[in-house]
């Protein structure tokens, strides 16, 4: 029986049938693994080599009571921790939950050990078949808690570096709203080359992040997947009902900055936490030059519309607002593999705006030559070109 | 030991230094304090089972070692040998006389693969002599006739290479005594010259067949009719006299484990298990000498070294003098296969722990560490 012949009975069938030659196969899959979890076909395979084991470390805690650390075990089979040392001398140490670490699960250790303010250290954990597991702490600073002042205090950095710039950008409206086709797609152009910076620097970031996230979370693979993922949904959204134009595409700027900003916000917060970075004045205001033009890039495509106000409010929290977020969450719950995810999704979500504006400026010009019109590549130079500059105060 | 490679370490620091000032920074660092500070906060998400103070001095009940200290213990019944019986445990042999009057003493070991817990929790495929690291601690008299019969179980050729006098053909290296598994060899030579000793497994590559735990002591006591000028030091040396029963004799091997294979020891210790002696001290009675016989086989490390706290020794480099070689020392040095005889008593002490371990810093937090319980008899 040939393929269409198949289908053409099996159309003819009721339902039922379809879902037995369902069963089938998965019917055997199931033999399968049966068969081989019992009777071990493989055996011939085991050289009695020892497990393979990984550790990751997800989270380090310096406090008064010494350092805690939360490892992801990811061996081919449960793994213990024997001893831990930290700096080279072996440490007490309590688990939780004690017992062997399944595959893909978490524990945290407790080590009270006397961590030297501003100093490096370096945790070891020796599993029972002695491999070693190596953490580094750089730098040993408290790790911020939960306090309303210190969440205040973030709230602050995150509107700094994420809600002021784009207010600022924004600001530049009405002057803006005056220029002619040239100035237009200039300002557009810019846009997207300040999109296209931001669109290499989160992917480049967001697989350095997976790097460090346990194998198990296939990091790059994550963060492409999590890219791929938001650039169509956020394409089939957006086309809806034709491309976007206007406000509308104003507000999709927004979120994909908004989402740039919250993994802006992760790293900060991440950083702040493994006490890696002073935020010194120095870098926040970097940050805040860095994203002003974010706010010049939401207002481009609005300039020939005549928005109501309260759409600019709604514009300026949905882009630079989630930074505060990010800085929470990047400071108390940090992970690797979500500092990944979101970094993915943000660079989708820049493609997809990146796509938009410029599809807006060949149906606003005069179709693709605009592209390459002069004010259009001098746009575009100037926003790389200004955004790698301002970037320079803010990579270390 | 290791050298950790600190990878972005400088720009992160300096960074810290630069901006710790301000915006968000001082939400962390209300002070200089070393992070006490945080304590009031309460981190809540975590059960706290032990309320240890990492920045106060361990009290008494802790132990001189506070919180550094290997979790757990090792079970001696599984390993098959514990490490405070092996301190005075010596492998003499049987004896028999030859034609020519002398005495024949005659030792057995085999070489098997084995897996030990060398630190609590911590497994380590070890190849053995006698299925202990370190390897029976073979002791004979000097002018004696020896023989060892060794038969290799093993996985990988094996030898025994002592440190003595002896023909080319008994020197346990390729081509004399080297032998491949199930295969058999018969050392055989005097026992010369009396002194503090070794064997060790001369298979190659040496590096490896050492740490995996081919060592063990080979240890010649004087015979005081040779020796007529210093016959009670000799006698005192010499196990079975009534001089020697007055001694607290100690065999102490210093080795160390490479549990990753990257070269490097991750455990240390005297007599194979990390902290063994810390969490067990070894009971000295106050009034009776103790005599040491110190063996280093660590390998990797150029050296090793003994500190006795409190307390001063005098050493006898090899064993192979009746008079010290350094006297009134509380620290000796030896590279690899390097050993001498440690003589020290705690007569005139307070009775109560005393602490000996490596005075590599390093070698001690890794394990090598131990205390004498010295008690009134
Ligand atoms: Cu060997």
């Amino acid at each position: 029986m040939t393929a269409p012949e198949m289908m053409a009975v099996s159309e003819d069938r009721p339902n039922r049938l379809l879902l037995l030659w369902l069963l089938l196969p998965l019917t055997l899959l199931g033999i399968a693994i049966a068969w081989i979890a019992s009777a071990d076909p493989l055996r011939s395979f085991d050289n009695s080599a020892p497990p393979v084991e990984a550790f990751t470390y997800e989270r380090t805690i310096l406090d008064g009571d010494g350092i805690r650390v939360l490892v992801r075990a990811g061996g081919s089979e449960p793994m213990k921790v024997a001893q831990v040392q930290v700096d080279d001398a072996y440490w007490m140490f309590t688990q939780d939950p004690p017992g062997p670490i399944a595959r893909g699960s978490t524990v945290w250790l407790r080590i009270p050990y006397p961590w030297v303010l501003g100093e490096a250290h370096a945790i070891n954990i020796v599993t029972d078949t002695g491999a070693t597991f190596l953490h580094e702490i750089p730098v040993a600073v408290p790790t911020p808690v939960p306090t309303q002042s210190l969440l205040w205090q973030q709230a602050l950095i995150g509107l700094i570096v994420g809600v002021l710039p784009v207010a600022i950008g924004l600001l530049c409206y009405p002057a803006l709203r005056g220029v002619g086709v040239a100035g237009m797609n200039f300002i557009l152009a810019l846009t997207v080359g300040l999109l296209a910076f931001l669109l290499v620097d989160m992917s480049l970031e967001a697989l350095e992040m997976s790097a460090a996230s346990a194998v198990l979370f296939q990091g790059p693979l994550l963060v492409l997947l999590a890219g791929a993922a938001s650039f169509m949904l956020l394409m089939a959204i957006g086309r809806w009902r034709g491309a976007p134009a206007g406000l509308a595409l104003s507000f999709y700027i927004a979120l994909g900055i908004g989402l740039h900003n919250f993994g802006e916000g992760l790293a900060i917060g991440a950083a702040f936490a493994a006490g890696s970075a002073g935020l010194g004045t120095f870098l926040v205001l970097g940050f805040a030059v860095h994203n002003v033009t974010e706010g010049i890039g939401i207002a481009a495509p609005i300039l020939k519309a005549r928005p109501p106000l309260w759409s600019f409010v709604a514009l300026t929290l949905l882009a630079g607002a989630p930074a505060v977020v990010g800085l929470w969450i990047g400071s108390l719950a940090y992970a690797p593999q979500w500092s990944a995810l979101f970094l993915g999704i943000g660079a989708g979500a820049i493609a997809q705006v990146i796509v938009e504006v410029t599809t807006y400026m060949t149906r606003t010009g005069k179709g693709r030559n605009t592209l390459l019109s002069v004010p259009v590549i001098t746009g575009f130079l100037v926003g790389v070109a200004f955004m790698y500059v301002t970037a320079a105060a803010i990579k270390f | 030991m290791r050298q950790n490679e600190p990878t972005d370490t400088v720009t992160r620091r300096s960074l810290l230094i630069g901006g710790l000032v301000a915006a968000g920074g001082t939400a962390v660092l209300a002070s200089s304090a070393a992070g006490q500070q945080m304590l009031e906060h309460g981190m809540g998400a975590m059960p706290a089972p032990d309320p240890v103070n990492p920045y106060a001095a361990p009290s008494a009940h802790e132990g001189a070692h506070g919180q550094m200290m290997t979790v757990g213990r090792v079970d001696p019944e599984t390993n098959g040998f514990d490490p405070t019986p092996m301190l005075t445990e010596w492998d003499l042999g049987t004896v028999t006389t030859m034609e020519d009057g002398r005495a024949l003493r005659t030792f057995e070991v085999e070489a098997s693969d084995k897996e030990i817990e060398i630190a609590p929790g911590v497994m380590f495929p070890a190849w053995t002599f006698n299925g202990r690291v370190p390897g029976p601690a073979l002791r004979a008299k000097e002018g004696e006739r020896l023989r060892i019969v060794f038969r290799n179980y093993g996985s990988h050729p094996h030898s025994m290479h002592f440190h003595g006098i002896h023909s080319w053909r008994m020197d346990g290296v390729p081509g004399a005594g080297l032998i491949n598994p199930g295969e058999e060899f018969v050392y055989e030579f005097d026992a010369k010259p009396f002194g503090c000793h070794l064997y060790h497994c001369h298979a190659l590559p040496l590096k490896r067949h050492m740490h995996k735990g081919m060592y063990g002591a080979f240890v010649i006591d004087p015979d005081p009719e040779l020796h007529p000028e210093f016959e009670a030091v000799a006698k005192s040396r010499l196990l079975g006299t009534p001089e020697n029963a007055s001694w607290q004799e100690l065999i102490m091997v210093m080795n160390a484990f490479d549990t990753n294979f990257d070269g490097a020891n991750e455990f240390y210790a005297v007599n194979t298990i990390a902290h063994a002696y810390a969490l067990q001290p070894i009971r000295i009675e106050k009034s009776r000498p103790v005599r040491i016989y110190l063996i280093n086989v660590t390998e990797f490390d150029p050296i090793n070294s003994f500190h006795l706290h409190a307390n001063f020794f005098n050493y006898f480099d090899t064993g192979t003098t009746l008079t010290p070689t350094l006297r009134t020392v509380d620290l000796i040095m030896q590279c690899q296969a390097q050993r001498g005889i440690l003589e020290f008593s705690y007569a005139d002490h307070e009775a109560g722990q005393y602490m000996f371990h490596a005075h590599q810093a390093e070698f001690t937090e890794l394990g090598w560490m131990g205390m004498f319980d010295v008690v009134e008899d």
